[in-house]
């Protein structure tokens, strides 16, 4: 029999991994463009809504609405990226906190407008609803799918990242824009391809984040506070270091909230500032 | 025009033309008397509006001025509303005293919180601040014994200002005492603006790595400031506690300190009188606009700031004087 530490420790990896998929694209495009996007969950968000319609009201199953939210965010994220956000590259990190802000906030809105305000539920299948005992641990099917669905997408970004010709595109242009785009590598296309995957990512974390936290108008600002943690404490550009990042944030909420109740989210915003004195460019980050 | 007249006097001289008075500036604090005499239904609204106007203005000092983008001001507006209360509820009920002692608070706060602030800028800046702010808000919220928690503050006994003038119901009082405090303190900022330790800010904002080069005590300057609108926030927590004799626990919430920079950028930063009009603009049109759809609010400030990122970068201010010189030059 395994104390109950351990079923914390599973229930915050399969948070973690969650807030991994929500937060790997903005890691990446804030590394590469250094471009500060507070509408990222709005993306996700789309991904979720996209999910909800799709089951509740077209009758698909769950599995088939997964590839159809990534691609309206990413679809969604492209048209703001080629109308709106391409104007603020230089501008000040103010300015892009402000129009991004200002999109999260049309969001809500926009949410609330077509599907209310309550709580979206979300018909999974049977098999992924139930739990199982594992040497007296309680393991809940859905939370082991979240894990070997975060394992499955870690090793294909980190591949693509590490094994191509695009991957090796973009690794460049994080590290050093100027010199990238001098070498003929089309800066501003990667940007804009990047942009539209990470936000393809969010919006399937989205819809994956259903089922175990719900999905209301506010998720473009609840989560958003989570993912910006994530990001910072991770480093930006830094598909490993979000990893790590989410995966310490999931557990140490899980885990504060199991043992601590009366703190509620305290522990995490201490890990994020402490880590963040330590080392203001996240535990993995480089500049 | 006046950056011209002082480059041939030296910057003293421009100094001392920046301190001049202008003709709208006497018309707009003339203005702020309107609502005793055609608005009286509205003196409690126009009391807010004077107190968020002085937060906004705070803001400004750190964001307009030294360029130190913080997502998490209401820390200190909070901190403030909170000591004013518990203070007015266990120790004495005189108002000056309380807005003194939770002006105190949020100046010791923004003192130690300066030296983690001076050193970070950008992203890990922005994240710091919100991340400050959260960890406030939570903490209030789990010392529920003190702070009521999610219920709100109760039981703050005011006694009437200087023994004579009672808070009343319709707010004469209130937007009395808010006008007063906040035109005392704007003329404070006035001062520090336009003199060198201003001009030292701007330096910051404007080139945050030549300043210490050439030899400006940048960090330091960096602390005076923060302490200073940490201290001028707190004015204003202190004296919406005791305007509106309740602290709910959004008064230390991300969600103010988000709506005080929209109100800031709509007006205009770095100008004195950009946060006085966004707050004012913000706060009018919320009361009228909440009451035909409340849930829908947010749907306009988005539109509201995505127009005025990419049309009018200066705020509504900005706006205007562009439109000021254009029709000079014509």
């Amino acid at each position: 029999m395994l104390p109950p530490v351990f079923g914390v420790l599973f229930d915050g990896i399969a948070y973690g991994m969650l807030l991994f998929l929500l937060s790997v694209g903005l890691s990446v495009t804030l590394g590469l463009m250094n471009f500060v996007n507070l509408a990222h969950c709005a993306f996700a968000m789309v991904g979720g809504y996209t999910t909800v319609l799709l089951t509740n009201s077209f009758g698909w199953p769950f599995f088939a609405t997964l590839p159809m939210a990534f691609l309206v965010a990413a679809a969604v994220s492209v048209v703001f990226e080629r109308t709106l956000y391409r104007r603020l590259y230089r501008r000040s990190d103010l300015d892009q906190v402000l129009l991004t802000i200002g999109l999260a906030f049309i969001s809500v809105a926009a949410a609330a407008w077509f599907f209310g305000t309550t709580q979206q539920p979300v018909p999974t299948p049977p098999y992924l609803r139930g739990s199982f005992n594992v040497l007296g641990l309680n393991i809940a099917a859905y939370r082991l799918f979240l894990i070997a669905v975060g394992a499955a997408i870690t090793l294909v970004l980190v591949g693509t990242l590490e094994y191509t010709r695009f991957g090796a595109q973009v690794r460049a242009a994080v590290d050093n824009q100027r010199m990238a785009s001098g070498l003929g590598i089309n800066v501003e296309r990667t940007f804009a391809v990047t942009f539209a995957l990470g936000s393809g990512l969010a919006g399937l974390g989205g819809a994956l984040a259903i089922e175990l936290v719900g999905l209301d108008p506010n998720f473009s600002f609840t989560y958003l506070i989570y993912v910006l943690i994530v990001v910072s404490v991770g480093g930006l550009g830094s598909i490993v270091g979000s990893l790590a990042a989410a995966l310490l944030i999931g557990i140490s909420d899980i885990a504060g909230k199991y043992y601590v109740p009366e703190l509620g989210s305290f522990l995490i915003y201490l890990v994020m500032l402490v880590v963040l004195m330590w080392r203001p460019v996240g535990l993995f980050g480089r500049r | 025009m006046a950056f011209v007249a002082g480059a041939a006097e030296g910057p003293l001289g421009y100094l001392k033309a920046q301190t001049r008075w202008h003709w709208s500036e006497t018309v707009f604090w003339l203005a702020t008397l309107l609502p005793f005499y055609f608005f009286p239904d509205y003196l409690q609204l126009a009391s807010q509006i004077a107190i968020t106007a002085l937060f906004a203005l705070s803001l400004d000092l750190i964001l307009g001025y030294a360029g130190i983008v913080s997502l998490g001001h209401a820390a200190y507006f909070g901190t403030a509303a909170y000591s004013a209360a518990l203070f007015s509820k266990f120790v004495w009920s005189e108002p000056l005293a309380g807005v003194l002692v939770g002006t105190a608070a949020a100046a010791l706060l923004g003192y130690a919180s300066s030296f983690v602030i001076a050193r970070f800028r950008h992203l890990a800046l922005i994240m710091i601040t919100l991340g400050f702010g959260l960890l406030l808000e939570q903490a209030a919220n789990s010392a529920s014994w003190l702070t009521g928690g999610s219920d709100g503050f109760q039981g703050i006994n005011i006694s009437p200002l200087l023994g004579t003038f009672n808070f009343d119901l319709y707010g004469y009082t209130a937007y009395t005492y808010s006008l007063i405090v906040l035109f005392l303190v704007f003329l404070a900022a006035r001062r520090l603006i336009n003199s060198p330790f201003g001009l030292a800010l701007r330096g910051i904002r404007e080139n945050a790595i030549r300043m210490p080069a050439i030899g400006a005590a940048s960090r330091a300057h960096i602390r005076t400031v923060y302490t200073i609108s940490a201290a001028m926030a707190g004015i204003a927590g202190a004296l919406l506690a005791q305007t509106t004799q309740t602290v709910a626990l959004d008064s230390l919430g991300f969600e103010r300190s988000a709506d005080v920079l929209v109100m800031l950028v709509v007006g205009g930063t770095g100008r004195l009188y950009g946060g006085l009009v966004g707050a004012a603009v913000y706060m009018i049109a919320h009361d009228q606009f909440s009451g035909i759809a409340p849930q829908y609010w947010y749907f306009w400030i988005g539109l509201l700031l995505v127009i005025v990122v990419i049309f009018l970068p200066n705020g509504i201010l900005g706006g205007l004087s562009t439109l000021a010189a254009w029709w000079r030059r014509k």
